[in-house]
């Protein structure tokens, strides 16, 4: 299929990043190439395949729904952030 | 590896390893070297030996870490520039093992931002260059800790395998790394790139060395839910007979060079004893095309966390909150950060789920079946980790598929869970260094170790 500029541009903006005009066209030929050579799975025949998502052996690991001692306090992650007022993180205006 | 003691003292070790960096700093192997805080632990080690009390079993040990694992000590950036200033308040369990048994951080190291990448390229400190060439990439994206080890800098270094990033940086450079069976390590505090593919591992100059860390590091975590529990000992282990060969693999696409050095270790196993099994995986060739939609799908989904709010680079030209989510992630991300963000959000997106990532999901249980079926017919599998040994710098930066191709013969493993470890395997005429994998069935990890002395 062919990547056009809107797409990179509605897949940008899923990302939730900017581009500039050059990174523009430099990931959509970098993305039209990917895509080109993802598109080979459409070969193999997966008819009767059920999908797997994990690995893992085991399923549904359960524990106790208890609050547990966290390793690092609320004034430490406060003091990681770049603007802090009244114990929040302050952003700019939302709307 | 050599452990302080009342001869030879933790303060010595730390001291020469960090000699040795410096010596080496062109190589661009730190992001960070933490020389106060190694010096201020090696000197309490030493005290409680000269007191005579016990000390861990990596006394005073100098090691690597990778950048993307979680402590206080240095700010954890992943080497990217959207977790620059960010210094973490807690600790990766792995970290946490390692230190209660005495070893020493004494530097972060270089790798491709978010371990995305297979030669240490895209790393917002710049590339690593080879142990043994330095023309040439390092590999990675453990980069920085495969060459830290390489270069003697350090006894052993800290490594994530998603797709290969441990066992090809310790292919191009000569040394042992380990990509254990899916959940023998937590992956607790260690940055995550693709959930369901991501391993913790290590580095090493011999399997003894890797043995010991793997028995210190393994086991059960509350705080990840998908760590097996303890299993890491001889309990299931079999003598192995036979050794399987991927017929596959063995094309013109591979580098004759590398075709050699498996021929000798095929020699070597036959002179042994050992019986050679050829095998046909013929999945394995979709291995790579899966893998490049799933984990982009799992990338993007977790980075999707990086949003300048609450810790690491936050763009400053930023008029409201929207703004600045996008002129952060916008600077804030390498290229290929980017690219993998955006083919995860196009193949999980609706219309091309289907074509794409759902295919990919059952292209992996078609790979899964093919190693089990395989270890039906063999005990272990022998393989080239890359079709080419390390390649120059620059060389195939600028075409994204191209770096792609070279994760062919390692992303299968991440895909069905089993363990790799790459072993060290000769150099090439050019003195480029080789290495070949051992791959074996889930939970083999601490046999398949043993087992790499056979073909020393």
């Amino acid at each position: 299929m062919e990547i056009k500029r809107e797409d990179i541009i509605h897949l940008a903006d899923l990302s939730d990043f900017s581009l500039s005009e050059s990174e523009i066209t430099s990931l959509g030929q970098d993305l039209q190439g990917i895509i080109g050579y993802i598109s080979q799975l459409e070969e193999l025949d997966t008819d009767n395949t059920k999908p797997t998502y994990q690995v893992f052996e085991m399923e549904n690991v359960w524990r106790a729904d208890e609050i547990l001692p966290q390793d690092a306090t609320r004034e430490e992650l406060l003091a990681l952030t770049k603007e802090e007022k009244d114990n929040q993180i302050k952003v700019p205006k939302v709307l | 590896m050599k452990i302080a003691n009342k001869k030879v003292t933790a303060e010595r070790l730390v001291r020469d390893a960090l000699e040795k960096a410096k010596h080496f700093a062109d190589y661009n192997i730190f992001t960070f070297l933490n020389e106060e805080g190694a010096l201020e632990k090696a000197r309490e080690i030493d005290a409680k030996i000269a007191r005579g009390e016990e000390v861990g079993r990596l006394a005073g040990v100098p090691y690597a870490l990778k950048d993307n694992f979680l402590s206080p000590e240095g700010q954890t950036a992943a080497a990217s520039h959207i977790l620059e200033g960010f210094v973490s308040p807690v600790t990766a369990t792995a970290v946490e093992k390692l230190e209660a048994e005495g070893a020493i951080m004494v530097g972060r190291t270089n790798m491709d931002a978010f371990a995305h990448g297979s030669s240490t390229e895209n790393s917002y400190f710049g590339p690593t260059h080879n142990a043994c060439d330095k023309e040439r990439v390092a590999g990675g994206s453990s980069g920085g800790s495969a060459v830290a080890v390489a270069l003697d800098i350090v006894e052993f270094a800290t490594g994530t395998d998603t797709g290969g990033s441990i066992r090809q940086p310790a292919s191009f450079n000569g040394v042992y790394g380990l990509k254990p069976t899916y959940g023998t390590i937590s992956r607790y505090g260690v940055v995550a790139m693709a959930s369901s593919t991501d391993c913790i591992g290590f580095f090493t100059k011999t399997p003894d060395d890797m043995n010991l860390l793997m028995e210190i590091a393994s086991g059960q975590d509350e705080k990840d839910l998908t760590t097996l529990p303890d299993y890491y000992d001889n309990a299931g282990a079999k003598k192995i007979t036979k050794v399987g060969i991927i017929k596959d693999f063995d094309n013109n696409s591979v580098h004759p060079e590398i075709r050699k050095a498996l021929q000798n270790k095929i020699e070597l196993l036959k002179s042994k004893g050992y019986e050679i099994v050829d095998l046909e995986m013929p999945a394995l060739k979709y291995a790579l095309a899966a893998y490049y939609i799933i984990v982009p799908a799992e990338v993007a989904s977790n980075l999707s966390r990086y949003d300048g709010v609450r810790y690491g680079f936050r763009s400053e030209k930023s008029e409201d909150l929207d703004a600045l989510y996008k002129n952060t992630r916008g600077e804030g991300f390498m290229p290929e950060n980017k690219r993998r963000i955006m083919i995860g959000n196009f193949v999980l997106s609706s219309g091309f789920y289907d074509a794409y990532f759902l295919k990919a999901a059952k292209a992996r249980t078609l790979i899964v079946q093919e190693y089990t079926k395989a270890f039906e017919k063999c005990d272990f599998i022998l393989s080239p980790v890359t079709p080419n040994p390390a390649f120059k710098l620059g060389e195939k930066t600028s075409d994204p598929v191209t770096m792609y191709l070279e994760d062919a013969m390692t992303v299968p493993l991440n895909l069905a869970g089993v363990p790799g470890l790459t072993i060290p395997a000769g150099k090439t005429e050019d003195g480029v260094a080789l290495g070949l994998q051992l791959i074996g069935p889930r939970r083999s990890d601490k046999n398949l170790i043993e087992f790499s002395k056979e073909l020393i």
